[in-house]
């Protein structure tokens, strides 16, 4: 029921970028619609910036409907900010309160080095998937569909876990910048479905190791990373990575280096 | 590097490492407890006594109990080394406050595991190292006459300091002479800041296990819509509820008893 527009006081991190030390700096936010996205908010700010010739603020966006995961910031100390379940472009500034003053910080790890201002490379994330998020697919004849006779229950839960978005909201989120979220939803996706299974056991040591290399942190089970994750990617993911990644290297015969071998010839 | 030692440098080998040697320090605290509940026999401390002098006689208990300090070294060791690492994983710290919706204790392990190791020192010193390696915990002397069940108590004080026990019968009286541990926890918990400091610590168990009983069974991978709430319940109440006020009703209720004295 707002009655008009709204006044912010945006303090941003400003990095030239990924070798130069960066700063905090305050700008205005002036006009704002309450019915604006937050990255809209930023792109009006953006366009005064650039009014006045200085460097627009950067920032990563693509989709602005919650399903690319690009969008990311760390907003007012919390991923995506102060709501639950959603990506920063879903985000609207009627969330906040008319004349607040809001913190905008790119994600903070060693593994997401700042690109620029508050745009960081997630491309560790597209290493991990490259080392073993996928299933090797000989071609040949169409199957028929439903071939595989999948329970229901099981197929529920792939798709949960197949709903990250890989923003990185869990690394950003957690204490110790793990990404052990991110990874073991990806190694549930295909884990629990009959298609992953002839490289279940190489798959979750290629990723895992991928991700231990990446530089991430490890995950000491406090549940930042759940109550942030704008897909509500659950913990129970990580418990399924840690009993398939044992089970791979206390009992099974498949090595790190066996991923990918099994379906390409 | 063999297999078994990448698996064990590995992220989540070193997390295997602190969930495992987690739990075995916690069933130990099941035993260490049960055990110590003999102080609440009043019996001038024989029970406690002949428990103390058989923990440290019996050769099974023994190979335990080094295996037990060896599972606290490593446990301390790794949660170093993890949070080494955790530390460097974000170099750059944020301006504003993360909120995130996570439990104190769970958000705090690194500091309750520091006070319990400060603890665990102090503790060993004060009990273990003094009866094991020094003669300065002295002798009780119990005569019970076996027709009766009469006991009579003494102190008692060997010829040979490197005396330990005995158990002699002279006609009808059967008479047990011990080290004196039970004087030595009486005499500690008559100060009022040690006892305060004894408190405190179980408050940091308690804390420490109410995330860290059920964490461990998470990093383990054995996390399953039946059972996961009975490990919770078991990790919040008997962990982080019973265990901690056993420990802790020991050096209260001492105190009180050394204030009627």
């Amino acid at each position: 029921m707002s009655t008009g527009n709204m006044n912010f006081t945006l303090k941003v991190w400003r990095q030239k970028d990924a070798n130069s030390s960066g700063k905090m700096v305050t700008y205005p936010a002036e006009n704002i619609s309450p019915d604006m996205s937050f990255l809209e908010m930023l792109d009006v700010v953006n366009e005064s910036l650039i009014h006045k010739g200085e460097e627009p603020i950067h920032f990563d966006h693509d989709c602005r409907e919650g399903i690319c995961g690009m969008c990311s910031l760390y907003i007012n100390g919390r991923p995506h900010g102060p709501k639950r379940a959603i990506t920063t472009c879903q985000l609207h500034m009627r969330s906040f309160n008319d004349g607040e003053t809001i913190t905008i910080e790119p994600w903070r790890a060693a593994a997401f080095p700042v690109i620029k201002d508050l745009a960081v490379d997630r491309s560790a994330f597209d290493r991990i998937q490259q080392s073993g998020g996928f299933v090797s697919v000989n071609t040949g004849g169409v199957p028929d569909a439903n071939i595989i006779p999948i329970p229901k229950v099981i197929a529920d839960e792939a798709f949960n876990s197949a709903t990250c978005i890989g923003c990185g909201a869990c690394v950003a989120a957690c204490k110790n910048a793990s990404a052990m979220l991110f990874v073991s939803a990806k190694v549930s996706q295909l884990g629990m479905l009959p298609q992953g299974q002839p490289e279940r056991w190489s798959r979750v040591q290629a990723m895992v190791a991928q991700m231990d290399e990446e530089g991430f942190g490890n995950c000491t089970n406090t549940g930042a990373c759940e109550a942030e994750c704008p897909k509500e990617i659950s913990l129970l993911n990580i418990s399924r990575m840690n009993n398939d990644y044992f089970s791979a290297k206390l009992f099974r015969e498949e090595k790190v280096h066996d991923h990918g071998a099994s379906g390409g010839e | 590097m063999s297999e078994f030692k990448q698996t064990f440098n590995s992220s989540l080998g070193k997390k295997l490492i602190m969930a495992l040697t987690g739990l075995f320090l916690c069933t130990f605290l099941i035993v260490h407890l049960g055990g110590n509940l003999l102080l609440f026999c009043d019996d001038n401390g024989y029970s406690f006594n002949m428990y103390a002098n058989f923990l440290t006689h019996f050769p099974p208990i023994e190979v335990v109990a080094y295996i037990l300090y060896l599972a606290i070294i490593v446990h301390a060791l790794y949660a170093l080394i993890l949070t080494v690492n955790n530390t460097k994983a974000r170099p750059v710290a944020y301006v504003a406050h993360n909120d995130a919706p996570a439990s104190w204790s769970s958000k705090n392990m690194g500091l309750l595991g520091s006070i319990l190791l400060l603890f665990i020192v102090i503790h060993m010193g004060d009990f273990w190292y003094k009866y094991k390696f020094t003669h300065t915990v002295g002798y009780k002397e119990y005569r019970t006459n076996v027709l009766t069940n009469q006991t009579t108590v003494s102190d008692f004080t060997p010829a040979d300091p490197t005396f330990e026990h005995s158990s002699t019968t002279e006609g009808d009286t059967e008479i047990i002479r011990v080290k004196d541990l039970h004087a030595r926890v009486a005499n500690s918990f008559s100060n009022v800041w040690y006892d305060l400091f004894y408190v405190i610590a179980m408050g940091a168990v308690a804390f420490h296990l109410l995330h860290g009983f059920q964490s461990a069974f998470q990093t383990l991978g054995w996390r399953h819509r039946k059972y996961t709430p009975i490990v919770k319940f078991i990790g919040t109440w008997f962990f982080g509820v019973i265990i901690p006020l056993g420990f802790a009703l020991m050096p209260i209720v001492y105190y009180l008893k050394s204030l009627g004295r």
